[in-house]
Formats: structure tokens, sequence, C-alpha cells
């Protein structure tokens, strides 16, 4: 059986990012006929030359008369390896929030330089946030080495200018393609133009990327989403808490603390829908029954007593506005949602916003606007049961609601 | 694979109960639409697997053409009994008769689903409705949320999505207003098949290949059938063939095929070079942008 690997990639079309993602569907052969030729035919009536695989992955009205890339859009590949889900985000910075948003679930972030450009502010930034959202790999597609004739040393000149950069970031792993994505070398095939590269071509390194270690076994974290209480004449006391382990791996037996109440309990049974699990690991869904009969309902947190998360109302974070229509300012008061729980935070303090191009700190702002990032203090009404991103995802994410709009206004993580 | 991780079925099967169990939780009137087609089939099969031991939360609904195939109806009927589910049915030749839509000259009932569909939410005050739609399908599903908001006149804004990070939905709507959900996002039509294999999913008999009489048009094979009889000068012929999607009987077209069995439906899928929609679907052909114009005013 083969396993899922979530990619996010951002750029524009000037680095050749619809034509790489054009050509690893259409290598893998995973572009489809009809969608080709859809393509041809709105490339013929536009009396371009070529076919521009931009087309393919630019789905809505707007974007195809403007021929940009407005918001995330999702693309599958699979091949008999692995299945991919590609999360092509714009590159510009009006449209960080959307990098954000296709970031955020990633495995592997895909960085596109053009090697006559070297590292732009653009492939500072996608690098930025990808380490930002925690995506633990990184792939620097150098691409376009058809146009500085496949020459070793302008690679090597852009690989020295990323890592340089990237000393600054926290990049745990980082691997440099030569590529040209319009030939087709090292793609999904070799190619005969880059035989001084002995590397793998990208979509072999995709395939074998090792994420599964990625994954957080260490804390157990169970946010009860939805209490389960069948009322059924052949089910009459069942109450199960039901939930997605965000991480650790939990067996029956196990001791376990119930937050915020802090009561003790065992496990007596992991319940998936057809059978009971001898043990239990992210990000399955499972419905967990305790040995004593406790007030537990949603929003609640099951951890072992001996390894439990901050429990605190005080939050250090970083965020990313997204909203148009509102800025952030000292004082204002947002609904929170963090793993299943929803809550009220006052904005305490802005520290201070980071220029995602520079990494350079700016302290005199006073608000956060669109596509801003900065460092916050936040105090949240109730409690929360928070760990630091870095090294939990799912208990270190959270998001902030307008509650007079219901906008989804800013994405957080937890310092 | 070692110990520990999930085979790309089990990872899609965690990440759609979670969306199921999201809503459950979290929307005062959910509803699953059902159209008895192998999409809302698995939906509805995950959605049993998210609440088990207890039956699904929620009712189902189907907006009744009038130009389902017979045996897809029946199907339904089956599955919801077996499942103790509440079945509601919102029927567009009812609507027809009462004014509500008109008839479009075309005979296809595609478009004026949509009004049928939004008076039924409105009526019953649902605020989020699951659909079966994927990403893979059609490029401006591909730039769906898996929350996706809807407003009071139930339309789509594509450039005016909430943004959606990690796995932190918002489903908080106003009064009147609603989102879609749509659990199966991430799947695609071979990860559907090889779940269906997996989990021993019954499907409808027409997803598999059989001697059928069909007649070509535009270059599609119809089955021949009270919704497609024979026109003047046509002539049907006996082939082979099955069906990929599951619409109304007028509109879907068949595909040759000698896939009866669904390990060969997996391998045939996974070799072919043209989209589900694209081989079977008159409704998506019209136009390049025709399912985006179709979602804005409420369609899924």
């Amino acid at each position: 059986m083969t396993d899922l690997l979530r990619v996010a990639t951002a750029g524009s079309v000037d680095d050749g990012k619809s034509t790489l993602i054009g050509r690893l569907l259409h290598d893998s052969k995973t572009l489809f006929s009809d969608q080709l030729a859809a393509a041809e035919r709105v490339s013929n009536q536009r009396g371009n030359d070529y076919t521009d695989l931009a087309l393919v992955t630019d789905g809505l009205r707007a974007e195809r008369e403007q021929g940009i890339t407005i918001d995330v859009a999702y693309r599958y590949v699979s091949t008999p390896r692995r299945k991919f889900v590609i999360a092509d985000t714009p590159g510009h910075p009006q449209y960080t929030r959307n990098m954000v948003t296709g970031a955020s679930t990633a495995n592997v972030a895909m960085i596109l330089i053009d090697v006559r450009k070297g590292v732009s502010e653009q492939s500072r930034r996608h690098a930025f946030l990808a380490t930002l959202l925690g995506v633990p790999h990184l792939v620097v597609c150098v691409n376009k080495m058809d146009l500085v004739g496949w020459s070793q040393d302008a690679f090597e000149s852009v690989r020295r200018e990323f890592s340089e950069f990237a000393s600054r970031l926290r990049v745990r792993d980082v691997t440099f393609i030569p590529m040209s994505a319009l030939n087709g070398d090292n793609v999904v095939d070799h190619g005969h133009n880059l035989d001084w590269y002995d590397g793998p071509t990208l979509l072999h390194h995709l395939e074998n990327l090792y994420v599964a270690s990625d994954r957080n076994l260490t804390d157990v974290r169970f946010p009860v989403q939805y209490v389960v209480r069948p009322q059924l004449a052949q089910h009459p006391d069942y109450r199960g808490y039901a939930g997605a382990l965000a991480s650790g791996v939990l067996r029956p037996g196990d001791a376990v603390r119930v937050l915020p109440s802090g009561f003790e309990t065992t496990v007596a049974a992991i319940d998936t829908a057809t059978e009971s699990l001898d043990e239990a690991y992210p990000p399955q869904a499972i419905t967990v029954r305790l040995a004593d009969d406790l007030d537990v309902s949603r929003g609640d947190m099951l951890v072992r007593p001996n390894n439990v998360p901050l429990v605190t109302q005080d939050l250090d974070v970083q965020l990313c506005w997204m909203d148009e229509g509102s800025v952030l300012t000292t004082g204002r008061t947002l609904a929170i949602k963090h793993t299943t729980r929803w809550s009220r935070v006052r904005v305490k303090n802005i520290n201070y916003r980071v220029n995602v191009n520079t990494l350079h700190r700016d302290e005199s702002i006073t608000e956060l606007g669109l596509n801003d990032i900065g460092r916050v203090t936040l105090r949240s009404m109730t409690p929360l049961f928070v760990d630091p991103y870095v090294s939990n995802r799912a208990t270190g994410a959270f998001i902030l609601v307008d509650e007079s709009t219901n906008r989804t206004v800013a994405a957080g993580t937890i310092r | 694979m070692s110990r520990q991780e999930l085979t790309q079925a089990r990872e899609l099967e965690a990440e759609s109960i979670y969306i199921f169990r999201e809503v459950a939780a979290e929307m005062q009137r959910p509803c699953l639409l059902f159209s008895g087609g192998k999409d809302s089939i698995v939906m509805l099969h995950l959605a049993a697997k998210a609440f088990a031991p207890a039956r699904i939360p929620f009712p189902v609904m189907h907006v009744d053409t009038g130009l389902n195939f017979p045996e897809v109806l029946q199907f339904r009927d089956d599955v919801v009994s077996r499942l103790g589910v509440e079945l509601i049915v919102a029927s567009v030749p009812d609507a027809i008769e009462s004014g509500l839509v008109q008839e479009d000259p075309s005979g296809s009932r595609n478009r004026i689903q949509t009004p049928v569909l939004l008076q039924a939410a409105e009526q019953r005050g649902f605020d989020a409705l699951f659909g079966g739609a994927r990403r893979d399908e059609e490029k401006a599903r591909a730039k769906e949320r898996i929350f996706s908001f809807r407003d009071e006149f139930g339309q789509w804004d594509p450039k005016n999505q909430r943004p959606e990070v990690w796995n932190l939905y918002n489903g908080r709507v106003a009064p009147g207003e609603s989102i879609r959900v749509f659990p199966l996002s991430n799947w695609t039509e071979l990860a559907i098949w090889e779940y269906i294999g997996l989990e021993n999913i019954q499907v409808p008999e027409k997803y598999f290949a059989a001697e059928r009489e069909v007649v070509e048009r535009d270059g599609m094979l119809y089955a021949v059938n009270e919704a497609v009889p024979l026109r003047d000068g046509e002539v049907s012929v006996r082939r082979t063939v099955r069906y990929r999607t599951m619409g109304d009987a007028n509109l879907t077209a068949a595909v040759e095929s000698d896939a009866d069995t669904v390990e060969k439906i997996i391998a045939e899928i996974a070799e072919t070079r043209i989209t589900e929609r694209g081989a079977t679907r008159g409704d998506d052909r019209t136009s390049d942008t025709s399912m985006e114009d179709r979602k804005r005013e409420g369609y899924f």
C-alpha cells in the first residue's frame, strides 16, 4: 500500500512554477488528455505559440482572464510508490496568506529559484514561511538550467547563496536539485544535460522522502472532538470520546489525565467503527472509552499524567494576519479556535512585525495588516492546553475569528 | 511500511471522519446530500464510521431529478434503511409542477436542481450540507475549501473564500447563511475505488462492465432507456460498457470497458488518460467555466 505526501509549492509564472507542475503531472502520466486538450484549445484561441500548462492549474475565470493564480489549487499526483497532494499557491507578497494555508499541512515545500536571478526576495519569503509553518523538508528547485548552459558553477552559486540565508532559519532538511522544467530534465527523468549531477530527480526525491519520523509520537495529546452516546437498545451504556489523536501513541490501560478538570483515569478501550485497537497513533480517528464515569466534553484534552502541555491563558505567538477588512490592534477581542476548543482572546501587545524578505524585525509598528507576520502577546478568556509549535504542530496552532463577520482573520503558532 | 504509519486510504479515511465529527459538533442542522453515485456512497459509509456505534446524527437528502437510473433509487432506499437514517427527497418534477423552476429546452435538469436544493435546505433550516465533490474532478473544484461558505442566497464567491489553515475549520455562520462541507476533497477517483475494494462497499451494478444497448451521440455512448429514446435515424448497438459516473440518465454516458470487478476497475483507472467528467458528462462540456458558473449559483 502507498502512503500520502503533502507538498506545498509557491511561485509565479515567471519562475516556471506552473510549467514545473504541468511537467510533473504530464511526465508522471497524471495529466489527462481532455485537460491537456482544453489547455491547448484556450492557448490557440489566445494566439500563444505553446500550450500554456498554467491553464491546467488556474481554474477560475478571473485567474484565466488575468493570467494569474489567485488562490490555493490542490493537485493530485499518484505514482506506484506514493500519492501526492500538491497545494499550489501564488508567489506574490499579496498572497502570503494563501502560502501560509498551503504550507500549514505540508510535509515538504518546493521552492523554485530561477538560476539566472539567484535567490530572490520571493524565494526568501517562501523559505521563511515554510519554516515558520514547520514544514520539515525543503526542496530547492534550481530551475531554468537550460538558460545558463547547464552550468554547474551557476547551480553551486545558488546553492551557496540559499544555504547562507537558510542558516538563519530553522531548516531541518534541505535538498537542491538543478532542473529545467521546460525541457523536463530532472523533474521525472534525468535527461542528458546535467550529467555532473548525481542526485535524485525531483519526483524520485519526493517518492523516497522519509517523513514518518516527522510526527510527534512522544507526547500524547487527544483533543476530544465529539461525545458518542448511541442511546440504542444494543448499546445502552456506551459513552466514547471521539477525536483524532494529535500526537503520541495511546494504548488501552494507559493512565490519562483529563484537561481542564485534572481528573485521572485509565483508557478502557480504543474503538474504531469495526474493531478495538491495541494502540493508536496520529492522525488516526478513534473513539476512546474511559474506565471511570467522568464529565468529559468537546474541547477537553486527554494527556498522560507525567507529560502534560502548558495550561495557560497567556500566549506568546507568531501571527499571520489574513483579513482584508480590518487590522490587528492592541486591545481587540477575537474568537480563537485551538484544537477542538473555542475561546476568546484579547490582544495585549504587538511586539514586532517581521519583514518576510529580510527577516528584519520592526518594533515600531502598532498594528498588523493583511499578510503581515508578527510576534504578538494574547490573553485568553479560558485556559488553553498548548505546546510550542516546533514540537507539536497540532497543539501549537490556532486560528482567530472575527465574531462580527465570522471571517477567519489570522493563523497563529505558539512560541 | 513500518509500524504506526497510515496508508493513503486510512489517512484519507481519518481526515474525512474528522471532518464529519467537526460538523456534527459545531453546526446546528447538518444534512448529507446523497446522489446514489459512488462518491456519495463512500461518503455515507464514512459518516456511519465516524459516529459508530451510534447512528448518523443527521438526515440524508436526495435531490431527485426524476431522471435517475431506477436501480440507483432502489440502491438509495436500501442503504438508507440499513443505516437507519432519515431520508428527505427534494423532487425536481414537483418543483416544475409548482412553478418553482422551468424545464430547460435541452431536457437537462442539471441547472434547475439548484433552486430545488436551495429551497429544501432553506425550508428545513440546514446550516451545513455535506457533498461528495472531490478536488481532482474539475478545476473549479480544485480551488474550493473543505468548509465552503455560502451566503444567504446559497452562492459561492471563489475570490472571497475563508482561509483554511491546518485542520482548524471555521463553520461559523449568521442565520440564513450556510456552509457546504466536502469530506472527500482530497480523494481521487482512484482512491475512491481502492477504498471501495478495501472496505467491500456495495455500489450500483451500472459501475461494472456488461453488454448494454447504447447509442452514439457526439462521440459519447448513451444507454438506450426511457430517458434516452432513440431519435429518428439513430441505430443502437450492443457494446460492453460501464459507467464511471452516475448522473442523470439522459446526460451520463457510458465508457467502453471490460472491467466487471472492483480490481479491474482500479487497474483501468490507473491506466486511463481521460478524466471521469470529460469521458461521461455532457453537462460539463458546454464551456470551460460551466462548473464554476453553476457552483456560484449554489450547485455542488
